[in-house]
């Protein structure tokens, strides 16, 4: 059963307040670049990138990062993962980097990314923005910029949806369903 | 032709022995995953952890100074333990069989086994020996699979696409493991493949594997796509098979009048060249040759091969 948390246009706000949030800190936001991570935070972090540049009419440069590699359960589990486009067309050096996800659980994806990162170069700093923090997470890892923060159960998944991997755009809760008693 | 909007497909193999077992999808999802290694070749710091807990044996029987640099190389770039193992200076020259050979390098636990081996089929022994994942880098004149992967990944980067692409191989095609496996995947994924060299060098019923063969090299540069050369393995010749390099080399040889007479073709060779043989000196480094090119599309294949059988829980 689904139920929904953002609609579209609750969705396309959340990125309109996210590109002023991204902006805020900065005198001149010239150091700014934003880092999009496979495959739903790609689009979430072109959405916030477009407004940026709409509101502030700045050019921040965007990179594209899969963190396959950098994942410490990859051997664990039942699917070999395939790996996605890694593309950071510029150079971090001096670099204030916002990385964006769709979803923020346990927080290893978000550490492998940091790893991932350090192969580039090194960036001035680095900040991270979900659009849903569902809590339980595993690592002491903390957003700075959140969408929606939604407590959930374990048996609960957020599923977010875009227009370029979905064909429309909703953020929705899912109850799993329960395993049968073995 | 790519793989990658098939999301369901899962990598279902545990050994790469050949590329016989290979499906067209499988060789596909290499292909598409070897795009992403070569990115990381291009990293500023080219290294990721990926194999970090995993131990691979080299087990070479034969000397093989470049795919053996090859698979170091890509082993070390992704993090791996590395142990190298030569059979002349093992117990090997005192007469230890490969199946006690690797079963006591298997005590040391180990994941991986990369092997080469004079005999054709020792890969496929060892996988019956050991639980340990094997990578096959060349048995006697069988298959060489990881040549001729990257090979078809030269070819895609460079035209763009295998399937329908007209591709001759040009040399000692009896002997060759390097032509086995790139005729078994490249008819797989739809290229039209013409074999060409001396008659003593063609192996009988050849064109039962679905291949081309010609005795005419000026035919077949002007019908193909890629020209392959492969090496004359001069410390093999003592047998006569033709009569001097040198008439060798003006009967099957790539030469410069060539590149003038047919400007289309792109040229290839598995190293190392022997130049004034397969191909002329100017030959070898002119732009259309991407011989370097497939060194380094080397590494990036055998990362995403050694990625692709480090892990996963099976299906």
């Amino acid at each position: 059963m689904a139920q929904l948390l953002l609609s579209s246009e609750d969705l396309d706000r959340t990125c309109q307040r996210l590109a002023h949030q991204f902006v805020e800190p900065f005198d001149d936001p010239g150091s700014l670049a934003i880092i999009g991570m496979q495959t739903r935070g790609v689009d979430i972090a072109r959405r916030i990138n477009g407004y940026i540049k709409q509101f502030f009419s700045v050019d921040v440069p965007m990179g594209v990062l899969d963190t396959t590699f950098y994942r410490d359960d990859f051997r664990t589990r039942m699917k070999m993962p395939s790996v996605q486009v890694t593309d950071i067309p510029f150079d971090l050096f001096g670099r204030d980097l916002v990385l964006v996800d769709d979803v923020l659980y346990t927080g290893r994806t978000v550490r492998s990314a940091m790893d991932a990162l350090m192969s580039f170069g090194r960036p001035s700093s680095v900040r991270f923005c979900c659009m849903v923090d569902r809590g339980h997470r595993e690592l002491p890892v903390t957003a700075d910029y959140v969408g929606i923060y939604v407590p959930t159960h374990l048996n609960e998944e957020i599923r977010v949806e875009t227009n370029e991997q979905d064909g429309r755009e909703a953020v929705f809760v899912v109850r799993k369903k329960e395993e049968p008693e073995a | 032709m790519t793989n990658q909007s098939n999301e369901a497909y899962v990598f279902p193999h545990r050994h790469l022995l050949g590329l016989k077992d290979y499906s067209a999808e499988d060789l596909l999802h290499i292909l598409d995953q070897t795009d992403k290694f070569l990115e990381i070749l291009n990293r500023p710091i080219p290294k990721i952890p990926t194999l970090r807990d995993k131990t691979i044996v080299n087990l070479f029987y034969e000397d093989s100074t470049r795919t053996r640099i090859s698979f170091e190389m890509a082993q070390k770039r992704m993090g791996a333990d590395v142990v190298n193992f030569s059979s002349s200076s093992s117990s090997v020259s005192k007469g230890e069989s490969l199946k006690d050979t690797i079963r006591n390098i298997e005590s040391m636990k180990i994941d991986m086994v990369v092997t080469r081996h004079p005999s054709p089929g020792a890969a496929h022994f060892l996988s019956r020996c050991v639980d340990a994942a094997i990578l096959n880098a060349g048995d006697g004149a069988h298959e060489h699979p990881t040549q001729a992967l990257l090979d078809m990944y030269s070819m895609r980067r460079k035209i763009g696409r295998i399937d329908g692409l007209k591709v001759v191989i040009i040399g000692d095609i009896m002997h060759s493991r390097v032509v086995r496996s790139n005729i078994i995947g490249l008819t797989r994924l739809g290229a039209e493949v013409t074999v060409c060299g001396p008659r003593t060098m063609m192996p009988l019923f050849v064109d039962e594997l679905g291949v081309s063969v010609s005795y005419d090299l000026e035919a077949c540069l002007e019908w193909c796509d890629v020209a392959m050369a492969l090496r004359i393995q001069l410390e093999r010749q003592e047998g006569g098979l033709f009569p001097s390099q040198r008439e060798y080399h003006e009967r099957f040889g790539i030469k410069k009048r060539h590149l003038r007479e047919f400007p289309n073709f792109t040229i290839m060779h598995p190293g190392p060249v022997n130049r004034g043989v397969e191909l002329e000196s100017e030959v070898a480094d002119h732009p259309r040759a991407i011989i370097l090119d497939q060194v380094t599309n080397g590494l990036a294949v055998r990362m995403a091969v050694l990625y692709l059988l480090s892990g996963g829980k099976r299906m």
